[in-house]
């Protein structure tokens, strides 16, 4: 019985600097896991430097710098999260993560509703017409990059999209007033994540909208 | 002294009934166990694969296996042996039991996400087992593009099972980091870490960052098959080389995921049986950290007949040839060790004395193939089989047995039976010799591997080859035998049968479920054995 | 049995040792602020940079360099890298080495490459 009992406080034992540890090591690993596509993206855009500079044309400039700015946004409410729950501002808190999530939900949204379907309109997805003409027109550089494109803002978004879920369980811990000046473990490590996956689109941008 | 008894008997972390008590333990001792259970039933199914193509081999022109039958089997062989045996059994098994208890520590920094971890490895491996139902693979375990390129659901389906698997050894590495870096008893300072605790350390530090790698990289794999991206596809533009590059640089550190451990293991036998201290303790320390650095920097010289640019082939040609300044390191400072030992011949220790020699052969043929102009020669040939079994198999699976049979005593409370022990050790060795030594004249004389068939002259060492291997299927099943037997009905084992000095051996076997009635508080060496 | 309490004790008394208690670095809203501005105003550099013709390598440059402050920036405060452990400043180098290196070494290889990419 106490050992069971021992084994929760257990978890406990390796603390906040542990948990932080924890998540940054996990970091490294999300950092390696784009590494290999950053790997792929340098390779080809080396190779293909004219047909990325032909083929970022299609991307809409305004709409990637309009979600930069949403992301970069999001990750200041996160900041101001975790500085209302270290400071023990309990209603602060569950606002932040709301407009944190919110943020979140909104760069999806973008890229969802707006972004991808003009792209899959245009059939400039790997498979689609264009993207098969480009092939067969020798420019197969173009269709790399949509490749890249498809590939790296998929998986991006698809952490966008695990962070709002981790986040959203961050803000219902909140509301059940689980965080403190005292405990705020959660908020911070998350709030790691959710920077690492603005940190990745500050590159993302550039690298697909703004090419010369 | 009472306290102690009423622990014995009263507190084993054995004591919880019921599979439940096994499937959702928190107890890293437990988890450790299940892993390396999966993991040996995983080893006689990769070892079956084998020894039904070796049969298949014994002759020229077909016996029974049709070629189709023949590229599955050792495709099947390599990724499960790899993937579900070699990478995770000592690390995630034996590590996770003993590195909490060989720091002092009562569980692993993060017990849920352990538990997590296990359960994503058992996923990874049902999913590896159902791509079998969409046609199995034949792509080898390296699926090379263009090849595996299209084929469709079912690399698919192996990419996901093997990227989920890299899931669960990123989790096992990044929270035995945390572990060693913030649950050390008082007093055990870094340079008084077993060695095997430093092997994890660096083991954990190649799973974390070079998984990743391997993950994107067959993520890309699959779609790549079900979407046609073109990465890895000259029709479409893409770079077969690319994907080996990408692939490398997580399977080569890969190779030091699956001997970092073993290396730990041999330091801790090597000292403990010969009762001496280690012989020059920072070295083997930081030659696994260095082993684990240069490991990333050499991938390329699985590349040198790839196509790979002169430029990049002498590059990796030449910083391949560093990682033998650290591991000759080891095996001098573990022959120093003995030097004038103690030794005593037990089955951990004949286990150790056969990893040295058949990694020093491993080790040395590796240079082969590291210069660039004898391996153009020799790659792709059975030289590169013989050359990588004796690293994985004679090293690492060396490795393991030793370690099973020195830990017995302390995970069950049991002794084994050491005569029979022997006799496992035995066959494993001879047959190891006899199945993997013929492969390197085999490949020096220009026998192509992954071949279902073969010119007559080579015959004699394919036949010998492959009886080797009924020898290995032998040790191996007396080995295990022997070792479920001691679970069994072994004699019961005292708390330290060896005379160790880390702290393992100072708790009572089977440890208790929270390891320590006291976090210890640490003022020897692991290996402070008193000078003779 | 009493045995795990004392030993609890000892593992905070070590937690203490360790110095893994104390309170952490609260980076306060104005200086957030700041960071958050410095990003837009980035943001909006980098934009207008993109737009002027330096030569495809002096552009990818600076668009690369842009990028790298504002991620150190997301780093050092967002993250509060600025006030962590020398420790994990040594960590970090590891897998941003890896990363340069896994970036490195195949665009070495093909640029170097003649045949399969020289078609073009």
């Amino acid at each position: 019985m106490e050992a069971t009992l021992e084994k929760h406080h257990e978890e406990r034992h390796a603390g906040l600097e542990g948990a932080k540890m924890g998540m940054w090591l996990f970091l490294f690993t999300e950092l390696l896991l784009f590494g290999g596509l950053f790997a792929a993206y340098a390779v080809f855009h080396s190779v293909y430097a004219k047909d990325f500079e032909i083929a970022h044309h299609h991307l809409n400039r305004t709409i990637g710098f309009i979600n930069t700015i949403v992301l970069i946004t999001s990750s200041f409410t996160m900041a101001m999260g975790v500085w209302s729950a270290q400071t023990n501002r309990k209603n602060l808190l569950n606002l932040f993560l709301l407009l944190t999530i919110l943020l979140g939900v909104a760069f999806l949204v973008v890229k969802l509703t707006v972004e991808w379907p003009v792209k899959f309109h245009e059939g400039l997805y790997p498979g689609g017409k264009e993207f098969n003409h480009f092939i067969q027109e020798g420019h197969k550089g173009q269709a790399l990059f949509f490749s890249l494109y498809f590939m790296l803002t998929g998986l991006h978004g698809l952490h966008v999209l695990v962070g709002v879920l981790v986040l959203t369980g961050i803000l219902i811990m909140a509301l059940r007033g689980k965080f403190s000046s005292e405990y705020y473990g959660p908020v911070e490590v998350s709030g790691l994540y959710w920077h690492l996956v603005d940190l990745i689109w500050i590159y993302l941008f550039p690298l697909f909208y703004l090419i010369k | 002294m009472e306290v102690r008894e009423a622990v014995e008997r009263h507190n084993s972390y054995l004591d919880a009934k019921g599979l439940k008590s096994w499937l959702f333990t928190l107890d890293h001792k437990r988890i450790g166990l299940m892993y390396m259970f999966t993991s040996l039933i995983f080893l006689l199914v990769g070892g079956l694969f084998a020894i039904i193509f070796r049969t298949e081999l014994l002759f020229p022109g077909k016996q029974f296996l049709s070629p189709e039958a023949h590229n599955i089997l050792f495709t099947l062989h390599g990724a499960i042996l790899i993937f579900l045996v070699i990478i995770p059994i000592i690390p995630s098994g034996l590590g996770n039991f003993f590195l909490p208890i060989m720091i002092g520590a009562r569980d692993v920094a993060f017990p849920r996400i352990n538990l997590l971890s296990y359960w994503i490895f058992v996923l990874g491996a049902l999913m590896l087992l159902a791509s079998l139902l969409f046609g199995p693979i034949d792509t080898g375990w390296t699926f090379y593009t263009p090849y595996s390129a299209n084929k469709g659901l079912n690399v698919f389906i192996v990419s996901l099972a093997i990227f989920t698997l890299g899931m669960s050894s990123i989790l096992t590495g990044m929270n035995f980091i945390v572990t060693i870096h913030k649950l050390r008893a008082p007093g055990l300072t870094w340079g008084k870490l077993p060695l095997f605790v430093w092997a994890l350390y660096a083991t954990s530090l190649v799973q974390l960052l070079a998984t990743p790698v391997l993950g994107i990289t067959l993520l890309l794999l699959g779609m790549e098959n079900i979407l046609g991206i073109g990465f890895f596809n000259p029709a479409k533009g893409g770079d077969p080389v690319l994907f080996q590059h990408l692939f490398w640089f997580y399977s080569h550190p890969a190779v030091y995921i699956m001997i970092l451990p073993a290396f730990g293991v041999i330091s801790e036998l090597v000292s403990v049986h010969s009762r001496k201290p280690i012989f020059g303790y920072w070295f083997i320390a930081a030659s696994s950290l260095a082993i684990a650095f240069i490991g990333f920097l050499v991938w390329g010289h699985h590349m040198f007949v790839a196509g790979m640019s002169p430029v990049a082939d002498i590059i990796f040609s030449f910083l391949t040839y560093f990682v033998a300044v650290p591991t000759a390191v080891k095996i001098f400072n573990w022959t120093a060790t003995l030097y004038k030992g103690k030794i005593s011949f037990t089955t951990p220790m004949l286990y150790a004395l056969g990893f040295i020699s058949l990694f020093l052969i491993g080790g040395l043929t590796g240079l082969f193939l590291a210069n660039l102009g004898t391996d153009i020669h020799l790659h792709d040939t059975y030289f590169v089989v013989g050359h990588f079994h004796y690293v994985m198999v004679g090293a690492a699976v060396f490795a393991f047995f030793g370690a099973l049979f020195h830990w017995t005593p302390k995970m069950f409370g049991k002794m084994y039976n050491e005569k029979w022990a022997k006799v496992g050790w035995l066959l494993n060795f001879i047959g190891f010799n006899l199945t993997f030594f013929p492969q390197f004249i085999l490949g020096i004389r220009g026998m192509p591997r992954r071949y279902w068939d073969y010119p007559v002259e080579f015959q004699p060492l394919h036949f010998t080859s492959t009886i080797g291997s009924y020898f290995i299927a032998a040790g191996i099943l007396i080995s295990l035998g022997v070792f479920l037997f001691a679970i069994w009905k072994g004699k019961k084992a005292p708390d330290n049968p060896w005379g160790g000095k880390s702290l393992e051996w100072t708790i009572p076997s089977p440890p208790p479920t929270e390891n320590f009635e006291k976090i210890p508080v640490v003022k020897e060496g692991p290996y402070d054995f008193v000078k003779h | 049995m009493d045995i795990p309490f004392p030993a609890f004790l000892f593992d905070k008394i070590r937690r203490w040792g360790m110095k893994d208690n104390h309170k952490e670095h609260i980076v306060t809203p104005p200086v957030y602020l700041a960071v958050a501005i410095a990003l837009y105003i980035l943001t909006f550099i980098t934009v207008w940079a993109a737009g002027i013709d330096l030569g495809k390598i002096t552009n990818t440059i600076i668009a690369l360099s842009i990028a790298s402050v504002k991620a150190s920036l997301v780093a050092l405060f967002f993250m509060h890298l600025k006030y962590e452990s020398k420790l994990l400043w040594f960590m970090i180098t590891i897998p941003l080495l890896l990363l340069l290196i896994l970036l490195a070494l195949p665009i070495i290889d093909v640029l170097t490459r003649a045949g399969y990419f020289g078609m073009r």
